[in-house]
């Protein structure tokens, strides 16, 4: 309601790149969205600086062709998202044009095609009564959208408190019907359908308080949920050279994380990657709903030849709908893979319009931007008690893999979990490559988490990770002494040290993201798993030579993995549990 | 007919750029200027920025300028096959120019969402590639290679035993040497009739470099969208390409970001590279390229932005204990490679491709060891002894197996040297392909 149509039109009066200058004749807002009339186009553009009467737009769209004195005309509109039943199983660009719609082969200049299905019917069930005093947030109904009862609420725009003066019975209506009428103070009626508008740059409240995050996100990753877990409604990232295995372990998480939805972004990265999405996730099924993944998905994506500055649009819709989703009381699962060339498009802009740069050329408050981003995730409790949440978890490119870079370092700041991907590991083909050491959980530290962990895991869950960390540092100092000094220059206690941090390693730490079974690990099995491999690092193998120590692990590890690939608890499993128990039996009788 | 506006004042010349005022220009259109094409890149009011591609030696400031109304263009048709052209698509084999439509270079992208996934396996026979690092159609790689490095002859090979419609060579500070040797190469094989070539060599004008990709790719997308072909894409090399744009960046003033590359290095090769890709017609776009370090180093800018559009990298290496150029496996990574093995190619495929990759790890720290001078245990003679016949059997770039053979191979090298249990692989493969030791 806050919004106007403005009148204001303006000239091209400059073109660098995607980056235009207009002499406006009237007023602009910052952030305001405009259209370049070119050939019977109309290029989006947004205002970034006004400066007297010359406003400079970022065009979400190629500049070629633009002339001087090319006509524009502004909206009085930021850039908005469109937020209604139907956003699921969508593929979005970064303006939220679904691609589905677009028509031809190629990304024509110019061209829109409509978010949601304007045509398609719902279910309408009222959740509100007539008479009801409500506000902005507040469930009015629901309609069926899938599997998730999508609610329809007051518009987060509409100011103040309102009276329900009508709402509609169960109906069959469309997204643009009517669906209720609320009369404000002074009895101005307000029409509300199931759509509303809702500029992305701006976070998307509607929630009576954000509470610290205190239950894990299952996520199926071994190295994530065991040993630094991630909760709903966290914040995490993940920095890795290219080839460490960023995408996959995304992948992995979004196929198999406990979330209700799921929504990626994919910012200025590969399209095959996209496409593989777009092609398995329609077949892949959701195993704890039996319907297909694509109708938990929404998908963002802004490839990297698509134009930069809706790349940077991009991030804040796929975050917009999340927040939305929220407020139904979801546990919503935001994915967006790279926020590097996020703040890569932010340095475009911001070297376009000749601001003082910071480090490596990036804007100066790149790291506002980038912790205000990530402050909008998190878990909250709506107005009528019920919480949901926002998790989100973004990847960074490190440029040249050096952690010391200003997106990585920005990032660190904003966001409490780390997974630090290590090239050493994914070397030696070690995935995921998750750096178990140098990854943290910030959410460990949290009381409250620890003992919903503790509740959701095992008794003493949290003291059986810190055991298992400790072997791994043992494990790292063990083989540096090793090295340092040789095989037999050390105590055969220090290649059963070393062996035991690899046992970890090797059964718990690295898991095949393209094996059927081994993929997901729901928490049960990580716990069954994590309690039998420290029931063998507990024992004291009598080895009286170094290389009985690894030929004895690798059988061992061998036969762990075997478990791993095998169904959980099935006849396989508990053949080769029988034959662990042996070995290890064998050995402890000292045989060496 | 409107009558060509001629202006014949410069009001700036740098050693890629000139700005002079003019009217009614749009962005990004052609013009001549004293004969040499130009090509806008700035408009502030009336005054116009060009990028000058054959340089601006000599320019006057009185040069005549007339601007052609369009962006950079391409005719483009079957009469494109077998032909030549120099980085403006003028003919340079003395033949006749090519008749048939424009079409504008760097155009619109595709659609992800019509894109098929890239599924068919490309076979070179070379092992490195094809059982470690799988390439497909539709994917995008690059070598990543020190100059002294026999990419371009690996490449050739590639682009020959690849059963592509079309071969399209786009060659950017191309050594005459070299562009011989691929017109030789494409001779000898009898595959000049499927070979375009777009080339600037080390003699020509750098700038002129930045029309070579989209000249190789708009003939690509015309055979591969219009003709549903398979076409494979050969660019050589991209860095210096990227040193082109960062001449004509840092003549328009901009700030530079690392390694003094422009800030948009990376949406400019992303441009490029995303224009690889599988239609759901079968027609296909893969391109292959080279990217030269400097002394190895991947950090710098231009690999290090490559690595993340690429999918995936190729690294030669030179195995001194064998004496031949390999396939780095430790390095190389083809992404898509997960599409196929396994799938296409026999079950056992990944599972053998990272044992190997593993065991060959344990033979690398073995050698560590003993060059400090440490005492080998009897695990890892044995490991050093497989990674020599292992280098020498498929790593090396001159191995011509099918992928059946190469998983074969692996398994009997396994079996030669290491027990079932060291290889980690899952059993009910090992019951089904280890082999029977002959009596």
């Amino acid at each position: 309601m806050n919004m106007y149509e403005s009148q204001t039109t303006g000239r091209l009066s400059a073109i660098i790149s995607n980056l235009v200058n207009i002499e406006l004749e009237g007023p602009a807002r910052q952030n305001e969205i405009c259209f370049i009339e070119h050939e019977g186009h109309r290029l989006m553009a947004e205002v970034i600086r006004i400066t007297g009467n010359v406003a400079q737009a970022q065009v979400f769209d190629s500049t070629r062709g633009l002339k001087i004195n090319t006509p524009v005309v502004f909206t009085g509109h930021m850039l908005e998202a469109t937020l209604g039943p139907g956003l699921l199983s969508k593929k979005y660009d970064g303006l939220q044009n679904d691609l589905e719609k677009l028509p031809g082969l190629f990304l024509e200049r110019g061209t829109h095609s409509s978010p949601l299905d304007e045509d398609k019917e719902y279910n309408f069930i009222p959740l509100a009564k007539e008479g009801d005093v409500v506000s902005a947030g507040d469930w009015l109904g629901e309609v069926q959208e899938g599997w998730i009862p999508h609610k329809i609420m007051v518009p987060l725009t509409f100011k103040g408190q309102f009276r329900v003066g009508f709402i509609s019975p169960s109906a069959v209506l469309r997204i643009n019907d009517t669906v209720a009428i609320l009369l404000d103070q002074e009895g101005q009626e307000h029409k509300v359908t199931m759509v509303q508008r809702w500029p992305v740059k701006k976070a998307f409240l509607g929630y009576r308080e954000k509470i610290r995050p205190d239950t894990i996100l299952e996520t199926g990753v071994r190295a994530i949920d065991t040993l630094n877990p991630l909760p709903e409604g966290g914040t995490g990232f993940i920095p890795g050279p290219f080839g460490c295995g960023k995408t996959v372990l995304q992948h992995a998480i979004s196929k198999n994380a406990n979330a209700d939805l799921i929504v990626l972004v994919a910012c200025g990265e590969r399209a095959n990657e996209v496409v593989e999405i777009f092609k398995t996730f329609p077949e892949l099924e959701d195993t704890r709903t039996g319907r297909k993944l694509i109708e938990r998905t929404t998908i963002v994506c802004n490839t990297s030849n698509m134009p930069v500055a809706a790349r940077e649009a991009s991030v804040y819709t796929g975050m917009t709908i999340a927040e939305y989703y929220r407020s139904m009381g979801l546990k919503v699962l935001l994915l967006a893979d790279s926020t590097s060339r996020w703040a890569q498009a932010l340095r475009e802009m911001s070297n376009r319009l000749e601001e003082l740069p910071g480090p490596d050329a990036f804007p100066m408050d790149l790291t506002a931007t980038i912790t205000a981003f990530y402050a909008r995730a998190g878990k909250v409790i709506l107005k009528n008690g019920r919480t949901g949440s926002v998790t989100f978890l973004g990847t960074v490119s490190p440029a040249g893999g050096n952690l010391k870079e200003p997106v990585t370092e920005s990032t660190r700041k904003a966001a409490r979990c780390f997974y630090a991907l290590s090239q050493k590991r994914a070397d030696s083909k070690r995935y995921p490559a998750i750096d178990p050491l140098d990854s943290y959980s910030k959410y460990l530290e949290y009381g409250e988490f620890r003992e919903k962990l503790n509740d959701i895991m095992a008794p003493g869950w949290a003291e059986l990770v810190e055991e298992a960390r400790d072997i791994l540092r043992q494990s790292s100092e063990a083989r540096e002494q090793i090295s340092i000094l040789g095989d037999d220059s050390v105590p055969v206690d220090y290649h059963e040290i070393f062996w035991k941090g690899e046992l970890i390693d090797f059964v718990i730490l690295q898991q095949d993201a393209f094996d059927k079974i081994d993929a997901n690990t729901p928490l049960a099995r990580q716990v069954y798993m994590l309690r039998l491999v420290l029931e063998i690092c507990r024992q004291n193998f009598p080895f009286s030579h170094f290389e009985d120590v690894s030929s004895f692990f690798k059988k061992l590890i061998h036969l762990l993995k075997q478990m791993n690939y095998s169904a959980f608890a099935s006849e396989t499993f508990q053949r080769y549990e029988k034959e662990v128990r042996e070995l290890i039996d064998e050995a402890t009788k000292g045989r060496g | 007919m409107k009558v060509q506006k001629v202006y014949t004042r410069l009001t700036k010349i740098t050693k890629a750029t000139v700005s002079l005022l003019a009217e009614g220009v749009s962005y990004e259109e052609l013009a001549i200027i004293d004969g040499r094409l130009a090509q806008v890149i700035k408009i502030v009011g009336q005054e116009v920025s060009l990028q000058v591609f054959s340089g601006t030696e000599g320019l006057s400031t009185k040069a005549r300028v007339f601007f052609l109304g369009h962006p950079p263009r391409l005719k483009v048709s079957e009469e494109l096959a077998g032909r030549y052209f120099n980085a403006y698509g003028e003919p340079l084999d003395g033949k006749p120019p090519v008749e048939g439509d424009y079409v504008e270079l760097g155009g619109p992208t595709i659609n992800p969402a019509r894109r098929s996934q890239p599924s068919e396996l490309i076979a070179t026979g070379i092992a490195g590639i094809d059982l470690n690092n799988t390439l497909v159609t539709g994917q995008k790689i690059p070598f990543f290679a020190n100059p002294d490095e026999p990419y371009n002859q690996v490449m050739a090979t590639v682009a020959l035993r690849a059963q592509s419609d079309k071969i399209i060579l786009g060659g950017m500070g191309l050594s005459h040497d070299d562009y011989l040797y691929y017109k030789k190469v494409f001779q000898h094989a009898g595959a000049e009739h499927r070979i375009v070539v777009f080339l600037n060599t080390t003699e020509d004008p750098p700038v002129e470099r930045l029309l070579i990709p989209d000249m190789c790719l708009s003939a690509a997308e015309y055979f591969a969208v219009k003709k549903h072909e398979k076409v494979l894409v050969l660019l050589t090399d991209m860095t210096l390409y990227a040193d082109a744009l960062a001449i004509v960046s840092s003549k328009m003033e901009q700030i530079p970001s690392k390694d003094s590359m422009p800030g948009s290095l990376y949406s400019d090769l992303a441009r490029i590279y995303e224009r690889a890709v599988q239609l759901p017609t079968g027609g296909s776009i893969t391109i292959i390229a080279v990217t030269t370090l400097n002394d190895g180093d991947i950090t710098h800018a231009i690999p290090d932005n490559t690595g993340y559009i690429t999918e995936g990298q190729l690294f030669l290496r030179r195995d001194t204990t064998v004496g031949k150029v390999i396939v780095d496996p430790f390095r190389s990574l083809s992404r898509l490679k997960q599409i196929v093995i396994g799938k296409k190619t026999r079950e056992d495929h990944p599972q053998v491709m990272n044992a190997l990759v593993r065991l060959f790890a344990d033979a690398a720290n073995a050698k560590t060891k003993l060059e400090n001078g440490f005492e080998l245990t009897r695990y890892d003679r044995r490991a050093l002894e497989f990674a020599r016949e292992y280098s020498r059997e498929l790593l090396a770039i001159d191995v011509n197996l099918n992928i059946e053979a190469m998983l074969n191979k692996g398994w009997e090298l396994m079996a030669k040297y290491f027990d079932k249990s060291e290889t980690g692989i899952r059993q009910d493969l090992i019951d089904k392909y280890w082999p029977v030791k002959s009596p």
